[in-house]
């Protein structure tokens, strides 16, 4: 039973952990794709059929390169930097319910690595950890655009990390739990907290560009201003895992998005198709609409990107600490509000 | 047991790294080792909450903002100022007499068994939360009153000087 049970566990991650390269590997396909398509041109079509190992040639590509480490850095750091960053990356996903519970058999699965019982906590800690492969990165390459952007990107994350905590706690106050799975369960059918939630996902999903370091929220890459921002002395796989790592986190906090406030694997009529299609086959639906739901967050993502210009540095700072901050308190006195009116009368 | 000896041996060896590395840098970066080690004392003690407000309030926050600052001012191994020899021998002299201080302290204080847990669910957010809001919400509040104070004051520091010499800036 133990035994067994371990073995679950360790394919879950695995299997988790080789999704989320996969998705990470065609986002950076489906970027080139997106852009292509949203300025009117062809996007990467040479490799495979409409360019689909596209890819593999760019990961071949990034390991074949020559790795230089510049002479005045510091070289352990230097390493450090990027290893860290692709490290946070991939943690993040442990706590995500990817499904309701799965019945094989007569053993019950569940399709989350672990639940403890402060998951969203576990998810902030992660993020905010995740600044840090930025930083020493930027710092170690001893650089003075690399440093900026190192600079930039730590003043960033933490100014957009209060609201997001902000936007989460009114989320809190409804449905009362810190684990992700309950989160998940109460959304059950089409109670989703986005419903409930309008203004308070708006809030997390603005800064959850900003901690992604997605546009318009670019600043530590800022090419105009910056060459490449903190990865400007990077080259091949090193580079590879910061460009990559920003994918991965494009994921998981889709993923983070969807299940606060989409629902996560809930759909409207799962209870009919539950009946029907059994305890085995309609989990798998559940987990097929999470994943759709996890597409579309990151087509938005790259929407907006090739939409929309990125901020002045100073625009930013202002939408973090006067417009965002107050607007989440607001939002918390508000659901407080209502939430207590609508106990007391109905 | 065996685990806790472990990461107690982390704690101090770290820590120690951060007095005696020569680099500010090195020293902060020693210092998140250090807290996530605390973190991890505290996941030993199941004392789950703490554990994580430790890790995003520390390692995420506070020490992020000690990094920003020392990449800011770039400060290196050659520009660290050198002290005279009584203000070196004024630090020894005063860290001893802290020392034994807190030993005596110590030894005062009745022994407690920090390995063997009392209320094994005492950690968890529940629990934290209703004892907090219960028991000890006087001191709860006025700890928040505490903090809210020390924020003011930092706004009131940052902006005092910046009005009359508006013009002149």
């Amino acid at each position: 039973m133990e035994i067994a049970d371990l073995i679950i566990k360790l394919v879950l991650v695995v299997v988790i952990f080789a999704i989320s390269l996969v998705v990470a590997m065609y986002s950076t396909y489906a970027e080139r794709k997106v852009a292509a398509f949203l300025q009117d041109r062809v996007g990467p079509n040479r490799a495979g059929p409409f360019g689909i190992l596209q890819p593999m040639a760019d990961g071949a590509k990034m390991f074949m390169k020559e790795e230089i480490i510049p002479t005045r850095a510091s070289g352990f750091l230097f390493i450090v930097g990027p290893s860290l960053a692709i490290m946070t990356a991939c943690i993040g996903s442990a706590v995500i319910p990817w499904g309701p519970q799965m019945q094989i058999g007569d053993r019950v699965i569940d399709l989350q690595v672990t639940d403890i019982n402060v998951g969203i906590l576990y998810i902030f800690g992660v993020v905010s950890l995740g600044v840090y492969g930025i930083m020493i990165g930027g710092w170690a390459s001893n650089n003075k655009y690399s440093l900026l952007g190192a600079i930039r990107a730590a003043s960033q994350n933490i100014s957009y990390e209060i609201s997001m905590g902000l936007s989460i706690i009114a989320l809190l106050m409804l449905t009362g739990t810190l684990s992700l799975k309950e989160i998940a369960e109460q959304q059950h059918g089409w109670h989703w907290n986005v419903l409930t939630q309008p203004l308070g996902f708006l809030i997390f999903m603005v800064c959850a560009f900003a901690e992604t370091n997605r546009s318009p929220f670019d600043l530590p890459e800022c090419e105009t201003e910056l060459v490449g921002g903190y990865h400007t002395e990077y080259s091949s796989m090193k580079l590879g895992f910061y460009l990559f790592a920003e994918y991965i986190n494009m994921f998981v906090s889709s993923a983070v998005m969807a299940t606060l406030y989409w629902g996560g694997y809930n759909y409207p009529g799962m209870d009919w198709v539950a009946a029907h299609a059994g305890p085995t086959i309609a989990p798998i639906i559940g987990v097929v609409v999470l994943f759709a739901k996890i597409f579309a967050f990151i087509f938005f993502f790259m929407w907006v990107r090739w939409t929309i210009p990125r901020f002045r540095y100073d625009q930013l700072m202002h939408l973090g600490w006067k417009t965002l901050i107050p607007l989440a308190i607001a939002n918390i006195v508000l659901t407080g509000i209502i939430s207590t009116l609508i106990e007391k009368f109905a | 047991m065996s685990v806790f000896y472990f990461i107690a041996f982390l704690s101090i060896l770290f820590s120690l790294l951060v007095i005696f590395a020569k680099n500010p840098v090195h020293s902060v970066l020693y210092l998140i080792i250090t807290f996530f080690t605390f973190t991890i004392h505290y996941i030993i003690l199941n004392a789950q909450f703490l554990a994580v407000v430790n890790f995003i309030v520390y390692m995420g926050a506070i020490l992020v903002l000690f990094l920003f600052v020392l990449m800011m001012l770039n400060l290196n191994e050659d520009t660290e100022p050198t002290k005279s020899i009584y203000v070196k021998l004024a630090g020894i002299i005063g860290g001893g007499v802290l020392l034994v201080t807190l030993v005596g302290a110590i030894k005062l204080t009745a022994k407690s068994n920090p390995v063997v847990l009392q209320d094994v669910n005492l950690g968890s957010v529940q629990n934290l939360g209703k004892v907090l809001f219960n028991e000890f919400l006087l001191p709860f509040e006025v700890s928040s009153i505490l903090l809210l104070s020390a924020m003011v004051g930092a706004v009131l520091l940052a902006t005092k000087e910046g009005k009359p010499k508006a013009t002149t800036v």
